[in-house]
């Protein structure tokens, strides 16, 4: 389709020419290359600033090359920056955040893909009703939600723990992650249920057996959007992860806002460039799975 | 052979722990949240109903008042912003460039990152002594002035800024794939009409994307009520509070002024919000069916 794009301008504009050097061209591949340093260049400079020492820092510019790269504040960064009068470095907060990750990721995968596989595959009388009350849930803004879960959680004892944060981020993820998986198990026909349940396979011998393994694609969708959407929190992370279980985020947003002592822009840099890292990797690893992770919920919910 | 009932008590009972978890901590928080908008609440919940008090009270909030109309300036420059950049950006791409790929990649990558790190990232680059605007000086034009961050009046456009930055990837990602999908025969009908390129994509080609575009704007239109962590990162609200957002007007009252019936009158003003950007969504996805 792109080819007839380049036809339409060729016919509709005929010039003698041997090569497609236009004007027009010229001009979208400055706006092209404009764009993408405008993209680039918060991110260059942060990566910049966190390969130099202080001193160059205050006589030079964001633009300079660091006469000497180094990683030296990175290991600053990851083993002695500060929180307040806290000196542990944010390798803290990056363990705070693969604790909660790793099981608010796998819970919240495995229910959903359950739940979604129960509404698709096994409907009843109101799962549809269910399944319009989760899409709508998805939308009500968390600060609605926010303090009184505060008191429910600190009515069962889960306030303020790890537990406590991981539950909410099972719960807050649920709707999307549901709806993802209920629209992927609504395109398996039914009738390979109804073979395997003539077999007498029952609901979650189907689901192990059968749907699982077809699910690859949409597992690696919702693994993104959850490993992306939870490393990246900060509000829940902030009001129900406690002292002990700060996320990396909140960590790092302390990091740079605590004034005590001279400023250290090259470690505070090296700290936010470790926090982007990780989604960062997963982004440039999984390619076009990304797009369809981050839009999958919202677009086809 | 299991009967029909049977079958489908497995797929309720398995769906029971989600019913309950959403009917108390999505509907029952909301209810709550909306039943002590109208009492007199204060530091701890208190259920005497007292009207439209806390609103009253809200609305005479010169805090509120910014936030709440601040939410309009960042929606509106945002969503056009972000619409136009990221529409531009696929159509470009569209266009047989070469390095499609690449050019891909960079417009996408800041949608992977924390809002955090992209409040940090730009409060970097704008700050007036250390970023762009020293830089600039120090390259001979010594009145250059681009201090936004710290201006009263213009912080909330870093806001608009960074969050343009962030979002119009999403929408050249969406839009791309909308342009990809339309027929060729459409392109070859333009053609035989002698139709300009640019005209093609403006009359014929982008109103065929009208639903995908409609998705866009709910998409950014929840971004823009829902974001705290970038107003957090990029100014904490400020100078004062002239960048502030009702995100993070009901988060510092809830848990910092400790003041929960005007956190919670501000949490229903943002359901309304959230409902009003909706309503006309749901009302074109019903008429088309």
């Amino acid at each position: 389709m792109t080819v007839a794009v380049d036809q339409v301008a060729v016919t509709s504009a005929p010039k003698p020419r041997g090569f497609q050097i236009t004007p027009g061209r010229i001009g979208l591949y400055a706006f092209l290359i404009i764009s993408a340093l405008f993209f680039l260049i918060p991110l260059l400079i942060v990566f910049n600033t966190s390969l130099k020492p202080m001193d160059e820092i205050r006589a030079g510019d964001i633009f300079d090359l660091p006469i000497d790269p180094s990683f030296a504040a990175w290991a600053e960064a990851w083993t002695s920056a500060c929180t307040g009068r806290n000196c542990e470095g944010i390798r803290v907060g990056f363990w705070n955040s693969v604790k909660i990750l790793v099981p608010s990721v796998i819970f919240s995968i495995l229910i959903a893909a359950i739940n979604g596989y129960a509404l698709a595959q096994w409907r009843f009388k109101g799962s549809e009703l269910i399944l319009g009350a989760l899409m709508l849930g998805a939308f009500i803004p968390y600060q609605v939600i926010l303090y009184p879960m505060v008191r429910i959680l600190s009515t069962v004892g889960l306030y303020g723990s790890l537990p406590g944060i991981i539950v909410v981020h099972i719960i807050f993820g649920l709707p999307v992650l549901t709806l993802i998986f209920r629209n992927f198990y609504s395109g398996i026909p039914i009738e390979l249920i109804k073979a395997a349940r003539i077999d007498g396979a029952g609901f979650f011998r189907i689901f192990f057996s059968i749907m699982l393994p077809m699910s690859t694609n949409i597992l690696i969708v919702a693994l993104i959007l959850q490993v992306t959407g939870i490393w990246n929190d900060y509000l829940l992370g902030l009001i129900f992860a406690g002292r002990e279980n700060l996320p990396m985020t909140v960590q790092l947003n302390n990091i740079v806002g605590s004034v005590t002592g001279e400023r250290t822009f090259n470690v505070d840099m090296a700290a936010t460039m470790l926090t982007a890292l990780p989604p960062l990797i997963v982004y440039f690893l999984s390619g076009r799975y990304f797009v369809r992770g981050i839009t999958a919920g919202a677009v086809k919910g | 052979m299991v009967g029909a009932l049977g079958r489908n008590l497995t797929s309720k009972a398995v769906l029971t722990p989600t019913i309950i978890a959403m009917t108390v901590c999505f509907y029952g928080c909301m209810a709550w949240t909306i039943y002590v908008s109208f009492t007199r609440s204060g530091m701890l919940p208190n259920y005497d109903l007292v009207g439209l008090a806390q609103y009253d009270r809200l609305w005479g909030d010169n805090r509120w008042h910014v936030s709440f109309a601040n939410m309009f300036i960042f929606g509106v420059l945002f969503i056009t912003g972000a619409l136009a950049l990221g529409t531009l950006l696929a159509v470009l791409i569209d266009t047989k460039v070469r390095m499609e790929g690449a050019f891909r990649t960079i417009f996408l990558y800041p949608l992977s990152m924390s809002f955090i790190v992209t409040g940090l990232a730009w409060r970097w680059f704008l700050d007036p002594t250390d970023g762009l605007q020293s830089f600039v000086r120090s390259l001979g034009w010594e009145t250059f002035e681009f201090d936004w961050l710290v201006d009263r009046d213009m912080a909330i456009y870093t806001i608009v800024i960074a969050a343009i930055w962030q979002g119009s990837g999403l929408i050249m990602a969406i839009m791309l794939a909308g342009l990809r999908s339309i027929d060729r025969d459409v392109w070859k009908a333009t053609k035989m009409d002698g139709i300009p390129t640019w005209r093609a994509y403006v009359s014929v080609i982008l109103p065929q994307l009208q639903p995908l575009v409609i998705t866009c704007v709910v998409l950014l239109a929840i971004t823009v009520v829902k974001s705290f962590d970038l107003v957090v990162a990029l100014t904490n609200g400020g100078p004062g509070f002239a960048s502030d957002l009702p995100a993070k007007f009901v988060v510092d009252a809830a848990f910092e002024r400790a003041n929960i019936g005007q956190a919670s009158a501000a949490a229903v003003m943002m359901l309304m919000a959230v409902i009003a950007a909706l309503a006309p969504y749901f009302y074109l996805v019903r008429r088309r069916s």
